[in-house]
């Protein structure tokens, strides 16, 4: 038998003949998106957000950060397609996520978000259950194949036994997990989450990413999360898109963009960057800062 | 996991269905003039085969003439407010909703007292005339349907705490109308009124408005049905349900549409029956669970043996006088409201 050795994952794209190869299998292509927001279209727009370019394949996880307010949500919902873009486009495999009817979009994208409270009891598996809705006629009782999924989606997020449970006893990390089945349940190619770990014990936070990774590679999702944790995104993130106050900075791999005068910039606190014991970039909030400008 | 089937809502429809057919059998049967069982079923039987004139005549006229059509009338006001407020419930997004929270039987009471102002200096047919009230009813729910559609919406769609807003602003509003009309009423009219603003069974029809409720109710119950599996994730939120490739807009306007129709529909034929749209839905919640591909159908046959069995006491209870329906409902829902309160607190 013989090893056949094979480059590490950050190696793969060197020669330009590997470059190309990687091009095509490109999933999601956020190609110069912009957006700006006026409550009144006479007025100068309160908010934009400036041209922002990145490229994702499958099984890759992209984590948008940048400090509150800077339209890190805003750049989430063009690529989930539920915002037009004013200028620019979001492919997704070829086609533009704004132009899709909501119900493909629901069968390609899947949003994990801060969910409003039910407004009536559910029990965990009729939550996941309506992750199947945008794969059936409106009115279709579920088909023994959408039992296996929800239930097979319960058990890759580990929340097999929470099923019987009601949504509204469980802890913030088991309905966070269940939130996730849900997704799952709708067999997305893009699972797109907003601030996923808020609310989160450390235990969990981990957990939960730790599941994105093994997700991402298992069923081959692109994964798109924004996130205000800086050590987890670079310990879980394979491209990191740098926001602040609507300008796209900086796109790259967690090592390229973790440089100590840009985050400090970003964030306005006095940081370090390390490296951490993986191999990625580590920060640590500097104690002895000043105080707010 | 289990996972609603077809079987299940046909089996738990079919128990309240049997269930709505015994409660229809007494209401038949109790009365002041107490009808005999096998008397009835035989004259049942006798006007399912178009043997109608073998009927002893004050039998047919009391059983087949006055307490079936009230009994008719029942089942739809029932079955119509019912799914009207389950529809209201889901679509604002608020457990209180019920099909009157829009201001649609303030409209429908303007319209039928406008009606009850103008009658006698139309010089009508008597036919006609019995017709104008909820014919003003009607059409007063379907004019502030409309003015609650145009206050209710931003940016273009309907927003469910605008419309919510508007709605009780326009109740308000149109009750004050109401008060200021209600004294140009006298004698008999303003009896009438005040019996009809309190919600009853009582009005005679004549058969071909009968065929309009049923008509209306099949199409604006359909139509609400057919969103059931949307308004399932609609109770998550409605960002959530739009990632869910829901069509929100769209479900929006068909089930304020639909639901609107009915609950005027009902109005104009018995007034503003309280509590039934209300807590049908809650109670059917309890017992078969939030999914409305069930809750649609069970409300629907819960609220008409709710309506049936209030009326059947109210015109029994102080016999040979009579209460208005409205007034039963509301001396029984009040407590079920408290007590199934009181329950999910615990």
């Amino acid at each position: 038998m013989t090893l056949v050795a094979r480059p590490p994952a950050s190696a793969t794209i060197r020669s330009p003949l590997e470059a190309a190869r990687a091009n095509s299998d490109v999933r999601l292509s956020v190609e110069q998106v912009s957006y700006a927001y006026s409550p009144n279209p006479s007025q100068a727009p309160l908010f934009t957000l400036e041209a922002a370019s990145f490229q994702a394949r499958a099984g890759e996880i992209v984590a948008i950060l940048g400090p509150n307010a800077s339209g890190k949500s805003t750049l989430l919902k063009l690529i989930a397609g539920s915002l037009a873009p004013l200028s620019g486009r979001v492919l997704l495999n070829g086609f533009e996520t704004h132009a899709l009817t909501a119900k493909t979009r629901a069968q390609r994208i899947a949003m994990v978000q801060q969910e409003s409270p039910l407004l009536f009891p559910a029990r965990a598996w009729e939550f996941v259950l309506q992750g199947r809705h945008p794969h059936g006629r409106s009115l279709r009782f579920e088909s023994d194949a959408d039992v296996t999924i929800a239930r097979n989606a319960l058990a890759q997020v580990g929340a097999a036994d929470l099923s019987e449970r009601w949504m509204a006893e469980l802890s913030g990390g088991e309905k966070q997990r269940v939130i996730l089945a849900r997704a799952l349940a709708q067999q997305p190619l893009l699972l797109l989450l907003d601030e996923p770990t808020l609310h989160l014990d450390i235990a969990a936070q981990v957990d939960l990413l730790h599941g994105l990774r093994r997700l991402a590679v298992e069923n081959r999702y692109t994964v798109v999360v924004v996130t205000h944790e800086l050590n987890l995104a670079a310990e879980y993130a394979d491209q990191v898109v740098l926001i602040q106050r609507g300008k796209c900075l900086r796109v790259g791999p967690p090592s390229a963009v973790y440089q100590r005068e840009l985050l400090e910039q970003v964030f306005q606190t006095p940081l370090t960057v390390d490296l951490g014991s993986s191999g990625r970039p580590r920060v640590s909030v500097v104690a002895e800062r000043q105080e707010f400008k | 996991m289990r996972p609603l089937t077809l079987r299940r809502l046909f089996v738990q429809c079919a128990i309240l269905a049997a269930i709505l057919f015994v409660v229809v059998i007494i209401a038949l049967k109790v009365g002041a003039v107490q009808v005999s069982l096998w008397g009835l079923g035989r004259d049942l039987l006798r006007v399912l085969y178009h043997h109608g004139e073998e009927i002893k005549s004050d039998y047919g006229l009391i059983v087949m003439d006055i307490r079936l059509p009230r009994i008719l009338l029942g089942i739809f006001v029932g079955a119509s407010l019912s799914v009207a407020g389950t529809g209201f419930q889901a679509l604002l997004r608020n457990p209180l909703a019920d099909p009157y929270v829009l201001g649609v039987s303030s409209g429908a009471a303007l319209g039928a007292i406008l009606a009850l102002i103008v009658a006698p200096h139309l010089n009508l047919s008597p036919a006609l005339a019995d017709l104008l009230t909820p014919l003003g009813a009607f059409l007063g729910a379907g004019a502030t349907i409309a003015a609650v559609y145009v206050l209710g919406r931003r940016e273009g769609q309907i927003d469910s705490t605008t419309l919510l807003l508007g709605g009780i602003i326009t109740a308000s509003f149109i009750s004050a109308v109401i008060m200021f009309l209600m004294t140009s009423l006298t004698g008999s009219n303003l009896r009438g009124m005040a019996f009809w603003l309190m919600g009853n069974l009582s009005t005679s029809l004549q058969r071909s408005v009968y065929w309009v409720l049923g008509v209306g109710f099949v199409v604006a119950s359909g139509a609400i049905y057919t969103t059931a599996s949307d308004l399932n994730l609609l109770l998550s939120g409605e960002k959530e349900a739009m990632h869910l490739g829901v069509d929100v807009p769209r479900v929006r306007l068909v089930v304020y549409i639909a639901a609107s129709v009915l609950t005027g529909l009902a109005v104009s034929v018995s007034g503003a029956i309280g509590y039934v749209g209300l807590l049908v839905p809650h109670v059917m919640r309890q017992l078969f669970g939030s999914d409305h591909r069930i809750l649609i159908p069970t409300a629907a046959l819960g609220g008409a043996i709710a309506v049936v069995i209030a009326d059947t006491i109210a015109r029994t209870i102080v016999s040979p006088a009579e209460l208005p329906v409205g007034a039963m409902t509301a001396l029984f829902g009040a407590p079920l409201f408290i007590y199934l309160l009181r329950r999910r607190m615990a």
